[in-house]
């Protein structure tokens, strides 16, 4: 439980000041979430996506830190007007961690959920529609998993601390 | 990434005023306390306080003096029992290790409360490696520690309790001397050691009254230089020294004195304890200025701790829902406002302050903490600047957090 220095980048100070794409989309062809708040650390991600499967918008909701709000800003940029083909192999969490200018090492994780809810939102948009591309691979993708082990972690404290809550 | 800095820096250009409130990580040390020890790096005293010179000589005499004046602040009479350590971290690994290697013969057992500070707890894990056992008590929805279960724990084999006066994050003040009977009650030999960092100087203390073996004190949480504090060991209690090295005035920390900080923290402590009374009222006044305000102007937000008589006076902990802490911290420095959270983000570990987790806190809600303490160089108009700011920065907080994360 100790602390560290977190010199962020003059970009997530931006992105963190004037989020792009933030809130809500009331037409969002998918959604999808990535994060427990128990973490301190939730995406809500919305993607528009047309008959084309291009991304026409993307925008989110971040209950979590400066790096949170970052990533999750620029990722809704990087997709932006991509195929989902593309987005889902171009997208990465170094892309994205290079994007904003760099991250501290312990706020990786904020880049990596950001990914995985963009790669989740992809996954469940073939999965309502029925069909399953050969470039989704059955196996979950790093940020995929990342984000379950996180949401994991955060399931186990929280059983601790309902077990304190019991006392 | 040092080179970042300067872009965060610059991104504070403009702020309108600045107000310093995260006093349970560092302070300012004021003019005063500065001015009283600059004499002492180049002027006088700056000999080594155990060779026989007139530098020397004044060295002694300077750290003697300061021990008298710290022991009477704290209680006790006798300067001997003050040790000066380089802080609150180094007092309490002394305390503890110190008390459990001098009485290991009488038994294993260590009891602490659950909300005792990191560098009590860390220790106790430490200490469990070279066959120490800890036993945690819980503490209630305020953070009081449960004295039914301290009765139950405490037994011949207990050789240690370590038991805060004063809660540094939630501000609880512990009936330590209620806790201290029942310790006592079940077994005489049992060393108390108690963390009197938040409560010196804020709250009436006597080592004496109170009965403790052991007591930390830390001069940045009085507003004196970082680097210094005192464990006060009570005459004939066992404590072993935990490093090793040439042993000076001190026979408990080895090494030669920092005759200046030694200085500052006994002008601070000179400084807070001069017009206690008033001192404390102001915290107190601005405190409650500054809690009542939010609570007027915020919704969806909890105070964290007790309230009234017993909370420490300068000591504000709240949570704001729907608020990511980390990120309010960096909102309100943007104007000028500077606090710390419990929120894991700000954290190493994804797990936020084992305070709030304690006292029963959903892990939402210590994400969304905020602790701030006042001083008595805290103004109204601060407090009035900071109710002015803290509306909307949490507003545009929520504005991101939107309908994610809400439980």
């Amino acid at each position: 439980m100790s602390r560290v220095p977190l010199p962020y980048t003059q970009k997530v100070l931006d992105l963190f000041r004037n989020p792009k794409n933030l809130g809500k989309m009331e037409d969002a062809t998918v959604i999808a979430v990535a994060g427990n708040p128990a973490c301190g650390d939730m995406i809500s991600f919305y993607l528009k996506i047309n008959d084309q499967e291009i991304i026409e918008k993307a925008s989110f909701e971040s209950y979590g830190c400066a790096a949170n709000i970052a990533t999750a800003s620029i990722v809704t940029e990087m997709v932006k007007g991509l195929s989902l083909e593309k987005a889902w192999k171009d997208i990465t969490w170094k892309k994205v961690t290079e994007e904003v200018g760099g991250l501290p090492s312990v706020k990786f994780h904020c880049g990596v959920l950001a990914v995985g809810a963009v790669k989740r939102a992809i996954r469940k948009y073939y999965q309502n529609k029925g069909v399953s591309p050969s470039w989704v691979p059955q196996e979950l993708t790093f940020e995929e998993k990342q984000a379950l082990e996180e949401e994991e972690l955060a399931k186990t404290l929280a059983k601790r601390l309902n077990v304190a809550e019991e006392k | 990434m040092v080179e970042n800095v300067k872009d965060l820096l610059k991104a504070h250009e403009g702020i309108k005023r600045e107000v310093y409130l995260d006093n349970e990580n560092s302070t300012i040390v004021p003019k005063d306390v500065v001015d009283a020890m600059l004499p002492y790096y180049n002027q006088r005293a700056y000999g080594n306080p155990t060779l026989t010179h007139k530098p020397g000589w004044e060295a002694f005499e300077t750290i003697m003096k300061s021990a008298q004046k710290i022991s009477k602040f704290l209680g006790s009479k006798i300067l001997e029992e003050i040790t000066f350590t380089p802080g609150e971290t180094e007092a309490n690994n002394l305390a503890l290790m110190g008390a459990a290697f001098a009485n290991k013969h009488k038994g294993k057992k260590i009891v602490i409360s659950e909300i005792e500070p990191i560098n009590v707890l860390h220790v106790t894990e430490l200490l469990q490696k070279f066959g120490f056992t800890t036993t945690k008590i819980p503490v209630d929805r305020e953070g009081f520690l449960n004295l039914e279960k301290l009765k139950e724990a405490v037994d011949k084999e207990t050789i240690l309790v370590s038991v805060s006066v004063v809660n540094s994050e939630i501000g609880t003040i512990q009936p330590v001397k209620e806790a201290l009977d029942i310790v006592k009650d079940k077994n005489p030999a049992t060393i108390f050691h108690t963390d009197a960092s938040d409560a010196y100087g804020r709250i009436p203390l006597n080592v004496q009254d109170l009965k403790v073996d052991l007591a930390t004190v830390s001069s940045y949480k009085i507003l004196g230089p970082r680097g210094i504090g005192a464990l006060y060991v009570k005459e004939g209690v066992n404590v072993d020294k935990i490093l090793e090295g040439q042993i000076g005035t001190q026979k408990l920390w080895p090494g030669v004195e920092n005759t200046p900080l030694i200085v500052g923290f006994t002008k601070a402590s000179e400084l807070a304890f001069e017009d206690f009374e008033a001192n404390v009222n102001h915290m107190r006044k601005l405190r409650d200025k500054l809690v009542d305000g939010i609570f007027g102007k915020l919704s969806d937000v909890k105070l964290n701790g007790p309230k009234g008589g017993k909370r420490a006076p300068d000591n504000a902990n709240i949570s704001f829902l729907r608020c990511e802490g980390e990120a309010l911290t960096i909102e309100l420095s943007l104007k000028g406002v500077y606090v710390s959270s419990g929120s894991a983000c700000s954290r190493r570990l994804l797990q936020p302050s084992h305070v709030l987790v304690a006292i029963g806190r959903k892990f939402s809600e210590a994400h969304g903490s905020i602790l701030m303490k006042t001083t008595r160089y805290h103004t109204e108009e601060d407090i009035t600047y900071v109710l002015e700011v803290l509306p909307s920065a949490v507003g545009r907080i929520r504005g991101i957090v939107g309908s994610t994360g809400v439980d």
